[in-house]
Formats: C-alpha cells, structure tokens, sequence
C-alpha cells in the first residue's frame, strides 16, 4: 500500500510543483513591489482601505448567490435528468452550449436583455412592460449561473447515479413519502456531489471578470474585476498579485474548513 | 477500463490527425517559410485585400497576430519568446514602450510616402520627429447621442451631460484617462492635470454624474448605442462612425472645452526579425491609394492628407471626423505622467466605479 | 405520478431552452445581411461564404480543436492519477494542503495564471506556440479533473476493495479493475469540463501563445474592438451544427452497437 501511494503521487507533484509552485511564487514575489519596482508592504495596505473591503465582500455575496441559484437550478434539473430516456445524451446536450465562445453568448444574451430585445418584447406582449434587465443584478447573477450550471449538474447528476435502486424501494416499503425519501435518503447521498458542484462554481465565481462589465455594466466590481485591471489597464502588478494572494489564502482558509466537514463524512 | 482506453487511444489519434493536417495547411499557404512579415495588429484593423496585395507585391509572406489592448500587447512583446515585426499600438503606449527600449528607430530614408502624411500628425509630443513611430489612424474623444430619443437635444459641451433629464441614459468607456479626462475638461482643467486639488474636484464632479450613467463599459459600447439602448455616449470617434454607419439617427460632437486626440501608430517592436519587410510594409501602407483603401475598410480618420484627397467628399469634408484646425488646436494627446500618476488616475476610476446610488 | 412526470418535463425543456436561446441567436444573426446582431434586414449566406474563403481562419479552428482534445486527455489522465493520490492521502492535514494547492489555479484570475505563465516560460526557454499552448491548458484543466474525480473516490466503500484483494487481485489489478470503472463517470465529467475549459480560455491562451500560432478565443476577442463580423456567428454556428451531428451521431452508433455508451455511467 505504501509503495503504490508514493508511485501516484510523483506524477501529481511533479505536475503541481511546475505548474502551481511557480506561478505562486512568481505572484507572492511580485505582491511586494509598487509601480515603480521597489519594495513595499504598501499593497497590502491598500487592501485594508474601504474601496478593497467593500469590493471582497461584494465578491463574496456575489459569488454565494451566483452559487446558491445554480445549486436551485442545477438539483432538480439532474435529478429529473436521470429518469428521462437518452438521459447520457441529455446529459452532454447539457455541456455542448459551453462550447461555443462565451463573448458571443455574452452578446447573444446582450441582444435577449436590451431594451429593444427578444425578453422585454415577450414582456411587453404579456403586459408586464418593458423592464431594464441588462445592467442589473438580476442579469449578472442569470449570466453566470448559466456558464456555471454544467460545473454544478455534472457532479450532482453524478453521484444521483450512484444511489443503489434498493434503497429507494426499502424506503417506500417502509411507508415513507417520496418526499421523505428525498430528504432522508436521496439527498443525503448526494452531498458529496453538491460539495463538489459549489467548490466548482463558487471558487472561479469569486474571480469573474469580463461579465462584470459586459452584463453589469461595471455596476457589480469583483476581486477578479480589480486585478483584470491592474494586470492590463494600470500595469500594476504588485497590486494585482497582492489581491490575488489574499484571494488565494482565502481560498484556502475555505477549503481547509470544509473539508475536515468532508472527510467526517467520508467515514459516516 | 477496454472502452476508456480506446477513447483515449481515438482521442489522441483525431487530434494527432488534425495537426498533421493543419500543419499541411499552413505549409500549402507558405507560412512555414522563413520569408515571412509577421503583423501583430488588433483584429480585423487592415483591409486583407491590401495584405495580399502586399504579399503579392514584395513576395513576402503576411502572418497577422492580434491582440485585444495595448497593455497586453506590451507585456507580450517585453517578454520576448515570439516574433512580431510590426505592431500598432496607440500613441500613449508608444511613450511607455520607448522608455522600456522595446522599439527599433525607424529609418525614413527607406520610407519616402513619409511625405504624404499630414505635418499636423507629425513630430508630436509623444515621439519627436517620428523615430519610432509613424502615424496609421487618429481620432478624437467626443460626446455621440441620439436626439429621436432625447426629443431634439443637442449637445456641445461636457457639462451638458450633467442635465437631470438624461437620468439613466449614459454609457461610458471604460478608461481612467478618458473619463477622468472629460471630468476635468467640464471643469476646463487639462486633461493632463496632475493638481490634487482638481483631481479631487473632478472626481466630485464626476460623482454627481452617476445617476446619469447607465453602465461603464468596453468596445459593446458600439453595439448597445446602435440598438439604442442608451441614448447618449462618451466614445472614441472611431467607435462613434461605426455606430453612425449602423444607425444614422446618431450625432457625434467634440465637446467644446476641449477633448483628447489620439493616434494609432505603426512601429517596429524589438522582436522584429525581418526589419527590411516591415520598413518595406509600413512604406506600402503609407502608399495614398493603399491607405485610403484602408480608411474605407476600417473606417478612421487617416493622418494621410494624399489618401484623404481620395476619399469621397462625404467622408473627407465631414468635420465631426476631419474637425479644422481651430479645433484640433484645443484637442490635447494624453501625456505620459509617470507611472505613480496612472495609478492614482486609476484609483480615483475604480472609486468612480463604485461610487454608486 | 403523471402530473409530477409532465412538470418535471416542463422544467427540463425550460431549462433546455434557456442553455440554448443565446446560441439560437447568433445562428439567427448568421444570416442577416444587414450584417450586425440586431435589426434583422435579410436573409443571405454571405458569410458562410466568407467562412469558407478563409484559409487562416480555418487554421485556427483546427488549432483551437487540436489543443482542446490533446490538453484535456492528457489532463484528464494526469488528474485521476493526481485524484488516486490525494485520495490515497489518509492524514488529514496533509490531504487538506494539497487540495488547497489543487484549487489555486482554479481560483487565480486566468490573467494571473496567463502572465507568469508566460515569465515561466520565456524563462525556461520554452518557444511560444503550439506547446506552450498545450502545457498551459494541461496545467488549468488537471485540477478541474482531480475535483470531478475525488468525490467518487470518496464514495467508494474500502469493503469493495478489501475484497478485490482478498480475491488475490495485484494493486494494478484493483485499479484497473474495480476503482477504474467505478470511478468512470467522474473521468468522464472531468475530460468534459476540461474541454469545456480548453474551448472557452482567451486569457491564459492569449499570454502564451506566439510565432503565428492562434485560437479561436483570442481571434475573437482581438475583434470586439472593431466590432465582431457576422462571419464569427457563421462560423459559431457550422461549429455547433458539427458538434451536436457528431455527439448525437456517435451516441446512438454506440447505443445500437453494445447498448452501452462510451460516456456517463454503467448501468450495473
């Protein structure tokens, strides 16, 4: 057993101390220099100011309610997903659409939202009247829950696969609701996959850009947004690592918390 | 196990399949040969008609790379590792990129239509007698709006963008310097001030401007304001002809105060291999039947005053994009104001940003 | 029980529907001749002939194709070994550290990722292109994998092992044989979603890449600024057409050849 641990883990390692170790360092390394190349713990300083502090915590409200509607929508769409005929081939149809660029769907959804657009001309029509959609929390969190859902059925739909069918019929045989069933045998099982499917979708959602501004016109200003910025417009590096590192050790703070809660479930 | 090794093995073997016939694709276009020009452009920026006429006239071989923003081009041509001969960035990125020695001198001797080009447009502030730089396009900063929508209003200046009646109307460009540009210009400081004081006093300014805004936001800008769904704009005058072009209930004005003019420019970035070719383009380029070929196709204002001639009399004598010289002389290029500035401009931005209702 | 059959229907076409709306639109604009993504003027084929006129275009699909097949095999291989070995990892503490280094290239901003990637590279000596490409694909799309596969790992109950190697199975043979298979669908998840991600990159893509080599991303985005030419949702379009024939296809040739399909589960 020990012998074949050691064996998988050099390929692993191998990779991570290439590829991860690196950039880390490259990142920690440059979060400790200012504009103009000299030493500084001035970065982080600027991390404590208001404008930073605001902008984690909307990060983080954002990336929890991005995650929260994709889990609503994600749940039953694999549960109900397995029980259809071709349920693999729906499955795929679920990860073809993520294939195609996302600035063009971006400015697909762009066209459906407008003012003049295909929603608000359906909004019309049934009386509600046209609304502002595009620019609006509403819009932003619908974008991202739709590139993230896949990230979050795969897993789910996943580990649904897994419940052994006897289960299910005990569970009936016992007199219990189908609803009981779901709350006291279904969904249980399915934790696992729901914890994979929120760290998928909530860790890359803390560091959306591009969206921000497309579909928020900049209204929503995330983490990801201010080191997009200081990588390409201000060319301040320093800065930009420095909120990545931060975003990084958070990141692993989060990890760290929920996976002691991960491996006691593991030995249920 | 038997089923996913196969797919892995198919896998491998399509995707093996594919690059063996890419590979012949390019070498079937003559990519692969060393007698190559490689133009590292923003996308879709040149007529290709006039690539391949470039191609067919000097027996060179075009390879077009594109990037999306001057900052990620330069971080790209300082790292090294690729090839790039010629590259057009935007004249305040040219400043930057000669401090960082990231440019070759370009000889004139090599490029007679030199001589074709505008004496405004030349031996500008941000490179002195054009020794890195010759001018490609150029353009201003301006206000576009859509008067349908607005019940006839005009606009000729900055503060006009003030006026409560355009609450939730107004889109703006994405830039630290343009939009805290036309802040201190509606206050008639320089667009290159570096005052504290009127720094401040434009970021003031600008924040009561935000129930106006409807959105920051980047090259969209052109799609959103054509479908209408804003009816006031602060843009770039190259975005604001497109626009124009697909919807022609749109005006666009320079703003009395003042604006910004700015330039794209062909240079010859260090990773140059074959400096003869790109000499030989940017001469092509410069050629007034070529460039105002060009100017068609894209759709800029040219720097060309031959080609210009050659333009129809509706593009050429229109003054919202070819404006008179009383005007171009209160129009300021951004200057270089050091790397601490940008970054306090920026910062006051991103407060801007998320100052919000 | 019907009534729940026809609104778990409903939901699913919902949710079908909403996936494909901004892809239905783009192949719309395709064929409008006034040659933007609003105001339908007529119908024309004038860039599909654009499309096909245009050598270097197709150059860069195959490349964009090429680089996502090759980076999420490869990725996918090295990610269940990365999975078998963190999940081999019992202590823990040090299991919570590698997957903490796991998710930090999910979490890095791709910007990040892509520019000390690129001082990674220029620093080692590596030639931008094809190569740099691919190992920066590799590179993000293991952990995606590692976080797919682990949770079956997880699942797996140590009893079912025990007894393949008390049936005296070596440890190759229990890896082959009883984890490989049961971990199937999260292999599968993960080479999705490793394609998904290859397909979409721009950012890291675009920092990397050099010497004429191009994906399909980073042309596009290089022409947001002058506008994206309707000749992209012809190309979109043929692209997802090629897709959904081939995914279809390849599903029901399988499904009449072995009833069982390549991907998704297997059916006990």
């Amino acid at each position: 057993m020990t012998k074949t641990r050691n064996l998988y883990l050099i390929p692993y390692i191998a990779w991570m101390l290439l590829f991860v170790a690196t950039p880390i360092i490259l990142i920690v390394y440059d979060s400790f220099f200012d504009v103009e190349g000299h030493f500084t713990w001035g970065n982080f300083q600027k991390f404590l100011t208001p404008v930073y502090l605001r902008m984690t915590f909307n990060s983080f409200w954002y990336a929890f309610l991005i995650t929260l509607f994709s889990l609503l929508v994600a749940y039953p769409t694999a549960y109900w997903l397995r029980r259809t005929k071709h349920k693999q081939l729906w499955l795929l149809l679920i990860i073809v659409p993520s294939w195609i660029n996302l600035l063009l769907k971006t400015y697909a959804f762009i066209g459906l939202f407008g003012t003049y657009g295909f929603v608000n001309s359906f909004l019309d029509w049934v009386g509600i009247g046209t609304q502002q959609i595009l620019f609006t929390d509403f819009s932003f969190v619908f974008v991202s829950v739709y590139i993230f859902i896949p990230f979050m059925i795969l897993p789910i739909y996943n580990s649904l696969e897994e419940i052994n069918p006897s289960l299910l019929y005990a569970s009936r045989d016992l007199g219990a609701s189908p609803w009981m069933t779901f709350r006291r045998v279904v969904f249980p099982l399915t934790l696992g996959g729901v914890k994979a499917g929120c760290q998928a979708v909530f860790i890359p959602a803390l560091s959306l850009f591009m969206i921000t501004r497309l579909i928020a016109g900049n209204r929503v200003v995330t983490l990801g947004t201010a080191i997009e910025q200081h990588f390409l417009v201000t060319q301040d590096w320093g800065m930009g690592s420095a909120i990545a590192v931060l975003l990084i050790i958070v990141m692993a703070v989060i990890m760290i918390a929920t996976g002691n809660r991960g491996a006691r479930n593991t030995i249920r | 196990m038997k089923q996913l090794v196969r797919l892995f093995i198919a896998v491998f073997i399509v995707a093996g399949g594919l690059m063996y016939f890419t590979s012949y694709l390019n070498s079937s276009e003559g990519y692969s040969g060393s007698n190559t020009l490689t133009i590292y452009n923003w996308g879709d920026y040149v007529d290709p008609e006039l690539i391949a006429e470039f191609e067919k006239e000097s027996g060179l071989k075009v390879i077009y790379q594109t990037f999306d923003s001057n900052e990620a081009m330069m971080t790209k041509i300082s790292q090294g590792g690729t090839t790039f001969d010629i590259s057009i960035p935007s004249e305040y990125a040219i400043e930057k990129m000669k401090e960082d020695n990231l440019l070759l001198p370009i000889d004139h001797s090599k490029i007679p239509n030199l001589a074709n080009i505008d004496s405004r447009f030349l031996d500008l502030s941000f490179d002195p007698d054009n020794e890195y730089s010759i001018p490609y396009f150029w353009g201003t900063v301006g206000i576009i709006y859509n008067s349908d929508l607005l019940g006839g209003k005009t606009f000729k200046s900055w503060n006009d963008l003030w006026s409560p009646d355009l609450r939730n109307q107004i889109l703006l460009v994405d830039g630290a310097r343009e939009v805290i540009g036309f802040g201190l210009n509606s206050l008639h400081y320089s667009l290159n001030d570096t005052n504290e004081d009127h720094l401040q006093e434009a970021k003031r300014k600008l924040g009561t401007l935000t129930p106006n805004v409807k959105a920051i936001v980047g090259d969209e800008i052109k799609m959103l304001l054509a479908q209408e769904e804003a009816a006031v704009g602060v843009v770039w005058s190259g975005d604001a002809a497109e626009i124009m072009g697909e919807n022609d209930k749109l005006d666009y004005v320079i703003p009395e105060e003042g604006s910004n003019v700015w330039f794209d420019n062909m240079v010859i970035p260090k990773t140059a291999r074959n400096i003869e070719g790109a000499h030989k383009f940017i001469n092509f380029m410069l050629d007034p039947e070529h460039a105002a070929q060009n100017a068609e196709y894209v759709g800029y204002a040219t720097p060309n005053a031959k080609a210009r001639e050659l333009l129809p009399e509706e593009i050429s004598q229109d003054e919202r994009f070819y404006p008179k010289e009383e005007l171009t002389n209160k129009l300021e290029v951004y200057e270089n104001l050091g790397k601490k500035m940008l970054s306090h401009y920026n910062e006051l931005f991103l407060e801007f940003k998320m100052h919000r209702k | 029980m019907s009534k729940n059959n026809k609104l778990s229907q409903l939901y699913l076409v919902v949710v079908f529907l909403v996936l494909y709306a901004p892809i239905l639109y783009l192949m719309y604009y395709s064929f409008n001749s006034a040659g933007t993504m609003h105001g339908f003027e007529g119908f024309t084929l004038e860039w599909y002939d654009e499309v096909f006129h245009d050598t270097r275009l197709l150059i860069i699909v195959l490349n964009t194709v090429v680089i996502a097949l090759f980076s999420s095999a490869i990725s996918t291989i090295l990610g269940v070994v990365g999975a078998l070995a963190i999940d081999r990892v019992r202590r823990s503490k040090p299991r919570n550290a590698l997957l903490a280094m796991n998710n930090v290239l999910i979490v890095s901003p791709d910007v990040i990722i892509g520019a000390s990637f690129l001082i990674f590279f220029t620093m080692i000596g590596i030639k931008l292109g094809f190569v740099s490409v691919l190992l920066s694909h590799i590179a993000f799309s293991v952990p995606i994998v590692v976080l797919m596969v682990l949770p079956k790992l997880q699942e797996m109950s140590p009893t079912l092992l025990d007894a393949a190697r008390d049936l005296g199975a070596s440890g190759w043979g229990v890896v082959t044989k009883v984890v490989i298979p049961f971990i199937r669908p999260g292999i599968f998840a993960g080479f999705f979603m490793a394609l998904t991600y290859s397909l979409d990159d721009f950012a890291v893509t675009f920092f990397v890449t050099g010497n004429g080599f191009s994906t399909l991303s980073v042309e596009i985005y290089s022409r947001a600024r002058h506008g994206i030419s309707p000749s992209i949702n012809a190309l979109s379009t043929l692209i997802f057409l090629f897709t959904m024939i081939l995914v279809v296809g390849y599903y029901f040739l399988t499904r009449r050849g072995n009833r069982r399909p390549e991907w998704g589960v297997q059916q006990p």
